[in-house]
């Protein structure tokens, strides 16, 4: 039988707020124990929570990327249970009217594009952090996150392999990014994952019954995590098996996912509306001040990328995969101001793409930490447009920008790099050439084509690379077929 | 200076007849002579209240006193006060001192009053007859047998004891006009969202209301002008401008519209408690009001409505006491289950933990609609018919418990009877309207009747109002109880 794979994903964004979602304690990630947990996070008796609005404001941001529904009015409610790391013994969340409810989510796989549903998007507040180590049979408790504001974005079961998955959550990332509410941290736990897989018989209209892989913090995991689940489910059910709805963990050390509770010891969580917090309440213009304020969203960018500057999708997805390069690329062709923007935007694009994304790659930095900035990169686009560099003396002079040694005009008179276009000069070396090598002259004019990229390479070469490929050709050309 | 009200107490102050040390002083002999009969006080100390009363002498030595600046108050140990333990009448915070002063304490120490102590309080605010706090009944000063009422039945004790002027209480389903009706005191619950619950620790969030208790109404409303006032910490709480809740004190009664619910003059009421508020609304009439019989329909359910409501909210409220972070923890448990259970069987009593299971049932999988929603829409059914009989009247007066003070012990062994003390106070609660108990009477075992006043949203002024007349017109407010006397 073949097997079709089901999954939705359960996303926690951090939202990045300066402070906590219902205290004013900070929410930097790294400070010492318990030293960013006011009374509110600590839970003394007495204290009561005030909404962030700020929080709120980033939530709307999302539901307007994703073209969902904000709701006017939703409602805070209590998830009790109780854990060492959960001080009121309730966490605030939203339960039966969230703040975001639909949307969708475009990407591509492959060729393939892809759409996945949003369920709802709403807010809640972080657990802190129990910690097992270093207490000698005991457990500290830092509450350092408890109170964190966290936007959790729970799809509609729409992806059918690991693939899809894993390029739905990079999309998402991306998105949470590019809208500067989250900053993406997966291994400060800023942006971390639950999938939910089941299988079922190719053609079934019915899911199957589930099984939620929790707290997925990297993309590798969450590829290797869904994969291992949905095969160990297919072995079950061809072994005769049914699947129990439960909660699992995925081990990253064995590559496995074990169980962590079924269905029913799942918790009650007793969900009531929070008596302490008032509806939330968003109005139009509250609505429409955000969406002034919404920067281009990546679809909008790459079509006009795509209709504007004749960028191919591919170069043009390739620019908006994430907002700093996306930012970076628009940046760049502001400063570098061509008459061709078109010509401007593929050079520029393929500088981004290739030698740019290639040396960033091999020192293992982000864009936003690249030695070369786009005003920088922009120099060099430059004088390649004003064809100052052959491709090849601009990669030279690439690696000198790399290496700090100054703009590119700076690099070019240092290393004395400029192309020689003055056609007195080549015709100066083109002599030369034709002078020390009778017999490939010879040769040419006797029929062979062969020898005549020969002389080309000589003149290059006693150019030291310099000369323009362009005028060499048409020059050599000149005087061969002419003498 | 001890039956002083506080409006002359504070001219006295002014006038330097007496210090605040010695005022202070006063009523801390009182309760060093006193208290072990009543048990109105959980915490005292002196040395903290008297260092108050310095700072408050030298303000009014520096011509910069408000009317409370050196009069001593207790406050129900609620009430989370930076320094002072705060128990809230539980085994579960018996050594729990607040690093933070909660909204109303913050309010009364800018208004330069002294705190005299904390007031024993039923555990959690959960119960009618203070019978449940971990440090042992209160009794009533006017028969120390018997219940003061509750929760806030410490606060009520000590103003009925005279051992202090005026105390803070809290209301959840009647918490302050209860007891203030079975000590023979005045007291007000105010319309919820005035009052910050910021630092009043949370019994039941959607009801609980901080109000005063005093041996006035003219009391009420000076005690009142500090406890009110808007706070960005709490959400529900109200921003409104400041009014001065004595302004209309002594206007006529002349016109006065009072509804006599009929659902609140039924079975279950004592005779004792029917003659003397039947007397007080004659006085009333006399006082030139008129009275309109008026519905509540849906009162017979507020009790039902208020014990899924409340006990639902606690049972989440209370979950932070874990023993985690703070407060009691059980001295020998195997793990983390364990040590939950542990230290939440130790720490809390039995009517809290009565009200965490009732609470925790009903919020349920499988049982939310049958009694938490169904309990919410009998709430909007109890405020919509506040809402019609105040197009009729102005004020609706009731007794404010259908007993008067019963006898210690005498019905802790049944919890139906308890809860139904409160059956003229919860709907007040449920509804977020303001009410007010005033002693209307005594019965034949000389013990007081309480008179509901129940207002719409934002009267207090014209409630005190009422109140007051009426006060000015008869000396029930005046009778002292025997401790008071001592």
């Amino acid at each position: 039988m073949n097997w079709e794979i089901v999954i939705g994903l359960e996303t926690h964004a951090q939202l990045s707020t300066k402070s906590k979602i219902f205290s004013g304690a900070a929410t930097a990630f790294g400070a010492p124990p318990n030293t960013q947990a006011s009374a509110v996070d600590v839970a003394l008796p007495g204290v009561l929570p005030v909404l962030n609005v700020g929080a709120v404001e980033k939530a709307i941001r999302f539901g307007i990327a994703v073209d969902a529904t904000i709701n006017r009015r939703s409602i805070f409610a209590r998830k009790n249970y109780f854990y060492p790391d959960l001080p009121k013994g309730y966490q605030i969340s939203q339960f039966e009217i969230p703040v975001v409810s639909g949307g969708r989510v475009v990407f591509r796989v492959g060729d393939e594009e892809k759409t996945v549903r949003l369920t709802r998007a709403h807010l809640e507040e972080d657990a802190g952090k129990s910690l097992h180590e270093d207490f000698h049979g005991m457990s500290g408790i830092d509450l350092n996150r408890a109170g964190t504001p966290l936007l959790e974005i729970v799809s509609e079961p729409d992806m059918r392999s690991a693939e899809e998955a894993v390029a739905y959550a990079k999309t998402l990332h991306a998105l949470v990014r590019w809208i500067e509410i989250c900053d993406g941290n997966m291994q400060e736990g800023s942006f971390r994952c639950d999938a939910n897989v089941s299988v079922r018989p190719e053609g079934s209209a019915q899911l199957g019954t589930r099984r939620e892989i929790k707290n997925l913090n990297s993309f590798r995991f969450l590829q290797q995590a869904i994969e291992y689940e949905a095969n160990w489910q297919i072995e079950q059910l061809e072994e005769g098996n049914s699947i129990e709805q439960a909660t699992v963990l995925f081990d990253p050390d064995n590559g496995q996912t074990r169980l962590m509770r079924t269905k029913e010891e799942a918790h009650d969580y007793r969900y009531f509306p929070d008596p302490d917090l008032l509806p939330l309440a968003i109005d139009e213009a509250w609505l429409e001040r955000t969406r002034a304020h919404m920067p281009e969203l990546p679809a909008a960018r790459q079509s006009r990328f795509q209709s504007e500057l004749a960028l191919s999708e591919q170069d043009a997805a390739s620019l908006v995969s994430d907002r700093d390069t996306a930012d970076y690329f628009d940046a760049v062709l502001e400063a570098v101001d061509p008459d061709d923007s078109k010509a401007a935007a593929k050079l520029i694009a393929n500088w981004i793409n290739g030698e740019l994304a290639a040396a960033l790659n091999r020192a293992e930095l982000d864009l936003t930490d690249s030695p070369v900035q786009a005003t920088a990169l922009a120099g060099l686009i430059t004088r390649i447009m004003d064809k100052t560099l052959s491709s090849k003396l601009a990669r030279e002079v690439f690696d000198g920008l790399w290496n700090g040694e100054g703009s590119a005009d700076e690099i070019i008179e240092k290393r004395g790099l400029k192309q020689i276009s003055d056609s007195g000069a080549i015709e100066k070396l083109v002599d030369e050439v034709i002078a020390a090598n009778q017999q490939q002259v010879a040769d040419y004019r006797g029929g062979k084509q062969k020898a005549f990229n020969s002389l080309v390479g000589q003149v290059m070469k006693a150019s030291k690379g310099k000369a323009n490929p362009a005028q060499v050709n048409e020059i050599l050309k000149g005087k061969l077929d002419s003498g | 200076m001890i039956d002083t009200s506080l409006k002359q107490l504070s001219a006295d102050l002014a006038a330097k007849k007496f210090s605040s040390v010695e005022l202070t002083g006063a009523y801390l002999d009182r309760i060093e002579a006193n208290d072990a009969a009543i048990n109105a006080f959980i915490t005292v100390d002196p040395d903290v209240s008297l260092a108050q009363a310095r700072a408050a002498d030298e303000r009014i030595a520096r011509g910069e006193a408000q009317p409370l600046t050196g009069i001593p108050v207790a406050h129900k140990d609620i009430w989370c006060a930076k320094g002072w333990r705060t128990t809230c009448g539980s085994r579960m915070l018996e050594n729990f001192r607040s690093p933070y002063d909660a909204h109303v304490i913050q309010r009364f120490n800018e208004a330069g009053a002294v705190n005299l102590g904390k007031t024993n309080m039923d555990e959690f605010a959960m119960g009618s007859s203070n019978e449940t706090s971990f440090f042992g009944p209160v009794r009533n000063p006017w028969d120390t047998a018997c219940v003061p009422g509750g929760s806030s039945g410490g606060s009520a004790a000590a103003v009925a004891a005279a051992l202090a002027p005026a105390a803070t209480g809290t209301d959840t389903g009647g918490s302050i006009r209860q007891p203030a009706a079975l000590c023979g005191v005045s007291g007000l619950k105010p319309t919820y969202g005035l009052v910050s619950r910021y630092g009043m620790i949370a019994f039941a969030s959607s009801l609980d209301q901080g109000g005063p208790l005093a041996k006035s109404a003219e009391d009420l409303a000076l005690v009142l002008d500090t406890m009110v006032g808007f706070d960005a910490r709490d959400s529900t709480s109200l921003e409104r401008s400041a009014e001065e809740y004595a302004r209309m004190l002594e206007e006529p009664l002349q016109g006065l519209r009072i509804g006599l619910p009929k659902e609140y003059f039924g079975e279950g009421m004592s005779a004792d408690v029917r003659k003397s508020v039947d007397e007080a609304i004659d006085e009333y009439r006399k006082l030139g009001a008129t009275t309109v019989d008026v519905e509540l329909p849906a009162s017979e359910l507020s009790v039902p409505a208020y014990y899924v409501i409340a006990p639902a909210e606690a049972s989440s409220n209370l979950s932070r006491y874990d023993g985690v972070r703070y407060g009691y923890r059980a001295e020998n448990y195997d793990d983390l289950l364990d040590m939950y259970c542990k230290t939440r069987a130790q720490g809390f009593g039995a009517e809290v933990k009565r009200r965490i299971l009732i609470g925790t049932y009903v919020l349920s999988h499988g049982y939310y609609d049958a009694y938490y929603l169904q309990a919410q829409r009998i709430r909007r059914l109890v405020a919509r018919d506040f809402a019609q009989a105040f197009e009729h009247c102005d004020v609706i007066m009731s007794p404010t418990s259908p007993s008067t003070a019963f006898r210690i012990g005498d019905r802790t062994a049944d919890p139906v009877q308890m809860y139904l003390s409160d059956i003229y106070t919860i709907a007040a609660n449920l509804a977020g309207l303001p009410g007010i108990s005033i002693p209307c009477g005594l019965d034949g075992a000389g013990l007081p009747v309480g008179l509901q006043i129940i207002g719409n949203y934002f009267s207090e002024a014209r409630m005190l109002n009422v109140a007051n007349v009426y006060q000015k017109q008869t000396d029930w407010h005046l009778r002292k109880s025997p401790v008071a006397s001592n």
